[in-house]
């Protein structure tokens, strides 16, 4: 046998010797100083399979190879079941834990520093204490990943209340535990007349919107601000392919001039898929400015959790 | 594998068996803290938004 051939990489046990205790006998030194110069040709590949079969594998090899790759196997196998656990149930409560702390530490930020006076026209409230404005501040969505706004949602549980931040990214925005709700910035701004849309996930990262479908009519979504409580009842719920942005017209599938102010949720459909979109439209109904106190049910709630 | 490393790991059984968890919370906290998130942002994104 020549000394110096394409596969020297492959010893062939002593020749009478005993099975080598190594089985597999690999230079892996000369494996790989070979591989840049390894060119593919019958000649060689039939002198590789002679070769090969010199080799002696003790039963003990065998058993080893099979054994470890069955337990490789069997840990990847584990780890995949380990992640889907944790994108589907760990990381989806802890995020939702996270986001909901997050957003209540903005309010609690604005309730403490109260910065901006909104413009309010006082004679336009209600003697039951709700506060009809006809005209809300607007409040400027800010840079992409600004947190400006926090959206309450009774509905949604006691504790739900989420950052909405500028902008759909979802590393940024969407799957952060600090926001979770994304503006579209190319939609109008909370309080301007038209269509402020948002985005987010239904399952996953803190699913801010995993309770879109049970939304009922009227019920009342709170968008807060530093300047206080955007009001709006939810009116319908739409199924649309991923692709259609004109629920992001001003008004809503429609070219006909904005008059009224809509909130647009936006979210996957079905859960755990990405094949359409659901999304949640709401009517703004009134403007509760933070100087006026929380609205009653804002308040009922945050006493009560 | 997990029997060469049974072997490689010092002390007595218990020692071993101590080892063994501590090695595994490693192992499980660096996937949680490092790995899943990395896979999960890189392989899955279940869109929310709709884009044209």
């Amino acid at each position: 046998m020549p000394v110096r051939d394409k596969f020297s990489w492959i010893r062939a046990p002593r020749k009478g010797g005993r099975a080598s205790r190594v089985p597999l006998n690999i230079s892996f030194r000369k494996f790989f100083a070979k591989i840049g110069k390894f060119q593919f040709s019958l000649a060689s590949t039939r002198k590789a399979i002679a070769k090969i079969g010199q080799i002696r594998f003790t039963r003990r090899a065998v058993d080893n190879v099979i054994g470890v790759t069955g337990e490789l196997l069997m840990t990847a196998g584990v780890f995949v079941l380990l992640f889907l656990g944790w994108h589907v149930w760990y990381n989806d409560i802890v995020s939702g834990i996270a986001q909901d702390n997050a957003g209540a530490a903005l309010t609690e930020e604005w309730n403490t520093v109260p910065v901006a006076v909104p413009e309010f026209d006082r004679s336009q409230g209600t003697s039951s204490g709700i506060a009809v404005a006809i005209e809300p501040p607007v409040t400027p969505t800010g840079a992409a990943g600004d947190r400006f706004a926090t959206m309450l949602v009774p509905r949604f549980g006691a504790t739900f209340e989420r950052a909405i931040a500028g902008g759909i990214d979802p590393k940024t925005v969407l799957n952060i535990r600090s926001a979770g709700i994304g503006h579209y910035s190319q939609t109008d701004d909370l309080g301007e007349i038209g269509n402020f849309a948002v985005a987010g996930h239904r399952t996953t990262y803190g699913a801010p919107f995993g309770n879109i479908g049970e939304l009922r009519v009227g019920d009342r979504l709170y968008i807060e601000t530093n300047a206080g409580w955007y009001v709006y009842r939810f009116r319908n719920l739409e199924y649309v392919w991923p692709n259609n942005t004109s629920v992001l017209k001003r008004v809503p599938e429609s070219s006909a001039k904005a008059k009224g102010r809509i909130l647009t949720l936006t979210s996957c459909h079905p859960k755990m898929s990405s094949a359409e979109r659901v999304i949640a439209y709401s009517v703004f109904e009134t403007f509760v400015p933070r100087e006026r106190g929380a609205p009653a049910e804002v308040a009922a709630i945050k006493a009560g959790g | 594998m997990y029997a060469a490393l049974w072997k490689i790991l010092p002390g007595s059984r218990w020692i071993k068996i101590l080892q063994v968890v501590v090695l595994a919370v490693i192992v499980l906290s660096v996937a949680v803290e490092w790995v899943f998130p990395w896979v999960a942002s890189t392989f899955i994104q279940p869109e929310t938004s709709v884009e044209p």
